[in-house]
């Protein structure tokens, strides 16, 4: 390739590249085009006013908040968990450890049910915090609950291997210097894997936007307050309204395209920062 | 030489792709073809054998078999149907018919089949999702006569499914206004049970407000705003108040209330019969364009026409679907209380009119929900 | 560039000294801390399957998952990951491949595409495969006339499973490969080693464990994908019924045990999936 300084002695290149490009655009990229090239069927009028009418804007805030306040408070405790499991050692660790995976695994529907079952007012949560008048199931709580659950093993995977790879050194060069602990921790150890921490925050976030399978079970769908985007485009689907149904999904498409290729300059930046430090 | 290499070996991969990728598209298409053949073959016979051949000299047909594309609430009465049909028709034919089921809301079932699920016959929950496939041209433009009564070979209606002992005193649809009273329902845009339980309380509306449409307005506007949860079908909807506990008062299909209050618990329910409601007429249809296509419109037709027959109906009423057969209906009138009924082509102007004015994008119930309008 | 899920191989822990880690008071809170949620995420919901499951007894616990229904949606779940994820094992060594041993314009633009299923909604990854083959989308009048059916059949369950499980060898293989650098395959091209036999001798053998990681990871996914499955599957029951799918039938009919017995064998296979993966690491790490 005529961007590369020098030619790779490897090889392998041509063929990997072509078909890496090859099998994307089938089934990835080809397919997504039809998102777009379906939506075209209305004008730019009918379809600014598809994609702004007052519910669609307000499922987009509910998508949107929801995602981020799960990608917030799974940045928190994922870097937690990620530490934790990393530095500390205590028994049925690698249970644990195992444990984290399961929502990649667990369909997103039972994780649904499972979650409804246990935040409604009969369920075993719900029902202790009924009569203190806090309402999760039903409520953007509740979404946010189940995007959660969803969006943690990113977080804590992608925090992990870095943070297994932080040198000691450097902590023990601050730590000699008379840093105190939580200085070491916000001024060495958080620079280190924030990279990562940010991706993983992207990746739940993103992946809590888009996500319908475990939410239309807790969300109760009310129009306005509880309805997120990907049920509009269900909605949509079933009024027949193709056209519609494609351009809020073209506005979501490109909303997590932009948001990924943000987060993936961005840490491409600070590792080449990093690099520049060593 | 290493050119060569590379070519070749994207050459491999390239053909490793293709041939999995039409193995799959092989494997729908062997289906397809398999289930193709099935339909086919006994057509032809069945014509020649029907037309020329003595009913009595009865040889054995290959098995056929039809796709049944249905609305949520009504697996359990075709469970039982389909079986009293199967032994009917290989008593008649000597065929075997097997015959499939899908269920989900109504509207998302209608486009499953309108995007190529290839359903023999479709029995939905409402007239205008069998019209949204008769302007794909799928079947034909009179459909609704085709069979009797509208086609609809049992109808239904709106009651309300209320905790034990009616706790909350409900009625009538103007107690669902009353404070503190929580009203479970799916959402109208998505479920068709939903629909007629809006259109239900829009009739009651007009006709305590000397047909004031304004009136009628305000009065599902409120209605609504007693709903807590609306889930996207009937049956989520049922869920929701019989295992969460969320709600006074469920409005459901008749049939829908009989069956949770038998699997659920006659000792938590009990079903209230407003003043005034909707007569639902669930209409059933073949789909012209796919049973020509497979060639099972024989048994797809007398599949359909079966469910008006005295052993139909009898299933029908058995779960709790009120039958059109008058003798049956006589059978089963202590279950079904007789109750004034609005229907969708006399009080609404059919349901096209009735889908533009109130459930369309912009129509009366998104401004319900729209802030300032 | 960290990878979205990495292999977490438990190397032995140095003890740290002293001074360099918290007090043990703190370190106790800490791990309550992070315990205590996972309880409430990850736990919780899993013993609300099996309680659930186990609350009609054993009985109809194991009739659920004896009903014949039941059984070929397992078989159709099965069938599915089957031809999903060794399709998606090849593409991600290859991109692995490309984006970790060369240098050329655009990779981020590539990684980010890679990246994009996992940010799709799901809904939307079935609906574009519906745009394309289903009856009025742009290829299904023709494909209706061949008399091919893509949606509504294995076909269409299987790519909208592709779709969704497309990143994940990929994800897992690139921050591994990246790691590992080029100098080994660079020394053994330098000794004549062709461009297969330096894949299978030297790339492979480092990356075996990783990419059997990402293969287990994308077979859990695809084996409980429901949002996209549910847009293509057309729902016939005992034909186009995987799994997930299939507990939410069970669930519609009121049958909740029966239903959540059908989740726990998904959980189930979840856990065993855990367990090669644990085993994967135990031999990673002795390795």
């Amino acid at each position: 390739m005529k961007g590369s300084k020098k030619r790779s002695v490897l090889p392998g290149f041509r063929l990997s590249l072509g078909f890496t490009l090859f099998y994307l655009s089938l089934l990835v990229l080809i397919p997504l085009a039809g998102i777009f090239i379906k939506s075209f069927e209305l004008s730019w009028a009918e379809f600014w006013s598809a994609v702004t009418n007052p519910r669609v804007l307000a499922s987009y805030r509910i998508s949107f908040s929801t995602a981020l306040w799960a990608g917030l408070i799974n940045a928190v405790f994922g870097l937690l968990i990620a530490w934790v499991l990393v530095r500390y050692r205590f028994p049925g660790k690698k249970i644990i450890d195992s444990l984290i995976d399961i929502p990649f695994a667990l369909p997103t529907a039972v994780a649904g049910i499972a979650l409804t079952t246990i935040y409604s007012k009969t369920g075993w949560i719900g029902s202790l915090l009924e009569p203190l008048g806090i309402k999760i199931a039903y409520t953007q709580a509740g979404i946010t609950i189940a995007l959660i659950f969803i969006g943690l093993p990113f977080v804590v995977r992608t925090v992990q291997p870095v943070l297994q790879d932080l040198e000691s050194e450097t902590e023990d060069a601050a730590a000699t210097l008379g840093s105190y602990r939580f200085r070491t921790f916000r001024k060495v150890i958080l620079p280190g894997i924030m990279p990562a921490l940010l991706t993983g925050f992207a990746l739940a976030f993103a992946r809590g936007i888009g996500e319908y399978g475990s939410v239309v079970f807790i969300s109760g769908n009310m129009p306005m307050r509880t309805e997120i985007a990907p049920l509009l485009i269900m909605t949509k689907l079933e009024q027949y309204d193709y056209a519609g149904a494609t351009a809020i999904a073209a506005v979501m498409l490109i909303v997590s395209f932009i948001l990924l290729l943000v987060i993936n300059l961005l840490q491409w930046r600070m590792q080449r920062r990093a690099e520049a430090n060593v | 030489m290493k050119r060569r290499m590379v070519r070749l070996h994207a050459l491999i991969l390239f053909v490793v792709l293709a041939v999995t990728i039409t193995a799959c598209g092989g494997n729908g298409n062997a289906n397809n073809g398999k289930s193709g053949n099935n339909g086919a073959a006994p057509a032809a016979t069945n014509s020649e054998t029907t037309a020329e051949a003595s009913p009595d000299a009865k040889e054995e047909l290959p098995p056929v078999k039809l796709l049944n594309v249905s609305y949520d609430p009504t697996r359990e009465l075709y469970e039982e149907f389909n079986q009293a049909f199967a032994a009917y028709w290989l008593k008649e034919k000597n065929q075997k018919v097997e015959i499939d089921q899908s269920h989900g809301g109504s509207g998302k079932q209608a486009r499953a089949v309108i995007d190529g699920l290839k359903a023999d016959v479709v029995t939905l929950a409402l007239g205008y999702d069998v019209d949204a496939l008769r302007e794909k041209d799928l079947l034909d433009e009179n459909w609704q006569q085709q069979f009797e009564r509208n086609s609809s070979p049992y109808t239904s209606t709106i009651v309300f499914l209320v905790r034990k002992g009616n706790p909350k005193g409900i009625q009538d649809w103007n107690d669902l206004l009353k404070d503190g009273v929580e009203v479970i329902t799916p959402n109208p845009k998505t479920s068709g049970g939903a629909r007629w339980n809006y259109l239900a309380a829009w009739g009651y509306a007009l006709k305590h407000n000397n047909n004031d449409e304004e009136a009628a307005k305000q009065f599902v506007k409120e209605l609504f705003q007693h709903v807590p949860v609306l889930d996207t079908g009937a049956r989520g909807s049922t869920t929701t108040f019989t295992e969460r506990g969320i709600g006074d008062v469920l409005l459901a299909w008749e049939n829908e209330a009989y069956l949770s209050i038998n699997e659920l618990g006659p000792d938590k329910f009990d079903i209230v019969y407003p003043s005034i409601s909707i007569l639902a007429e669930p209409p059933v249809a073949v789909v012209d364009k796919v049973v020509d296509e497979r060639g099972t419109r024989e048994v797809a037709e007398a599949y359909l026409q079966y469910l008006y027959t005295e052993e139909g109906q009898r299933i029908a009423g058995k779960n709790y679907y009120r039958p059109t057969n008058e003798a049956i209906a006589e059978e089963f009138k202590d279950q079904f209380p007789a109750l004034e009924l609005l229907t969708i082509d006399q009080d609404f102007g059919g349901w096209n009119e009735a889908q533009t004015k109130h459930f369309a994008d912009g129509g009366i119930f998104d401004q319900i929900y729209t802030p300032g309008s | 560039m960290a990878g979205a899920i990495t292999v977490f191989g438990s190397k032995e822990e140095i003890k740290r000294p002293k001074h360099n880690t918290e007090h043990p008071v703190v370190q106790g809170l800490l791990i309550g801390a992070a315990l205590l949620f996972i309880g409430l995420v990850i736990v919780l919901p899993l013993v609300t399957v099996f309680a659930e499951a186990f609350k009609k007894g054993a009985a109809v616990y194991f009739e659920a998952l004896s009903e014949p229904d039941a059984l070929s949606a397992l078989k159709l779940t099965l069938i599915v990951a089957v031809i999903a994820v060794p399709l998606n094992t090849i593409f991600g060594v290859a991109a692995a491949w490309v984006i970790s041993k060369f240098k050329f314009r655009g990779k981020n633009l590539l990684i980010t595409l890679i990246d994009l299923p996992f940010a799709v909604s799901p809904v939307i990854a079935g609906l574009i495969y519906m745009l394309m083959f289903g009856a009025q989308g742009f290829l299904g009048p023709w494909l209706d006339e061949q008399g091919i059916q893509i949606m509504f059949a294995i076909p269409g369950i299987v790519l909208a499973t592709v779709f969704v499980t497309v990143p994940f060898v990929a994800r897992e293989l690139i921050p591994l490969m990246q790691a590992q650098g080029v100098q080994e395959e660079e020394a053994a091209a330098s000794l004549g080693a062709k461009g297969w036999s330096i894949f299978w001798r030297v790339t492979l053998p480092n990356i075996k464990w990783g990419l059997l990681y990402g293969v287990i990871l994308s077979n859990a996914r695809a084996m409980g994908e429901f949002g996209a499955v549910s847009v293509v599957s057309g729902h016939i029951r005992g034909q186009t019924n995987t799994l997930p799918l299939h507990v939410e039938i069970l669930y519609n009919e009121y049958q909740f045990s029966a239903s959540f017995a059908v989740a726990s064998l998904l959980v189930m296979l979840a856990v065993l999936t855990l367990i090669v993966k644990a085993i994967v690491e135990w031999k990673s790490s002795a390795h």
